[in-house]
């Protein structure tokens, strides 16, 4: 477990390292999810942080893209969350991504693949064959993206109703 | 669900189109290989022309090339332009429909939404990755990457 929780880094071929997330990185996370999402919520990232960066590290993944070409200050250009998940729904262990953002600007430049590709391959090493995440209908973009690596609807349909 | 054939003409036209950067096929190329008269895909390629999909290109040795992003394009941007896609619901009010109507749309509605969801979310680019994976290109590219010697 302790080698699992160790900081990995890897270098993606597009010019981006992704690593685990450190402290320093949360008001950037925090700044880009804030730019994304037009709703700025500091309390819920720095919870997400403590739980997903800290804790469980075996099991919990908080990875972050940064651009290398930038020695001296690298910019956070995107990060990842998942973690494994067993049983839920009667499921066998499988890995749930369930944050996935970029920095508008660096779009189309293969950040959210290198950051695909690290999630894909800490699941793997922990010994999970099949990775789910859940996109609204509506979601084009992370929609689009979750397609072009491969990934399809699988056997599960969300159903949810108003509470009158 | 079923497309009618102007449509899976038209995805198997951009397909060809964007097997490699640039490229540009006449539609007696693309008509060949799907065995479809040139007269039915011209009038398919017309369309996707109007809608910014595609250019013809003049003269000898003209034809027909993509003039989307096949990174953006998706199969509901080309299937909405030969077929009806709108749900029930957006085409009447339901002001006059029977409670078991209003319900039986309902459920219809969440089939046409989940359709036009997933067409939408494939994109050409994507097409390519589903087409090299059910011919097994995918994976010997993947083969090929792994025997390649690593830089320094």
């Amino acid at each position: 477990m302790a080698t699992a929780a160790k900081a990995r880094a890897t270098k993606h071929e597009s010019g981006v390292r992704v690593r685990r997330v450190r402290a320093a990185d949360v008001a950037a996370v925090i700044a880009l999810d804030a730019h994304v999402t037009k709703l700025s919520k500091p309390d819920y990232w720095n919870d997400i942080f403590r739980r997903y960066g800290r804790q469980r590290l075996h099991e919990r993944f908080f990875l972050v893209a940064e651009d290398v070409a930038m020695r001296a200050e690298p910019r956070l250009l995107g990060f990842i969350i998942g973690e494994i998940r067993a049983w839920e729904f009667g499921s066998t262990p499988c890995g749930w991504v369930f944050a996935l953002s970029v920095e508008p600007e660096v779009r189309l430049q293969s950040v959210a693949t290198a950051l695909f590709a690290a999630m894909s391959a800490e699941f793997k090493r922990a010994g999970i064959t099949k990775m789910r995440t859940m996109v609204a209908r509506d979601a084009r973009l992370p929609m689009m993206f979750f397609r072009s690596e491969g990934m399809m609807a699988g056997p599960y349909i969300q159903l949810e109703k108003d509470l009158d | 669900m079923r497309l009618q054939i102007s449509t899976r003409l038209a995805i198997f036209a951009a397909l060809e189109l964007t097997a490699q950067e640039g490229r540009q096929l006449s539609v007696a190329d693309i008509g060949e290989k799907y065995g479809v008269s040139s007269h039915h895909l011209a009038k398919v390629m017309h369309v996707m022309g109007r809608a910014g999909l595609v250019r013809a290109v003049r003269g000898a040795g003209g034809g027909y090339q993509f003039a989307g992003n096949p990174r953006r394009t998706t199969l509901l941007d080309i299937a909405q332009l030969f077929e009806e896609l709108s749900s029930a619901e957006a085409d009447s009010d339901g002001a006059d429909m029977t409670p078991e109507d209003q319900a039986l749309r309902q459920v219809l509605n969440e089939i046409d939404d989940i359709a036009r969801a997933t067409l939408g979310s494939i994109t050409i680019a994507t097409m390519h990755k589903l087409v090299d994976r059910s011919t097994g290109k995918g994976e010997l590219a993947k083969a090929a990457t792994r025997r390649k010697p690593s830089r320094a």
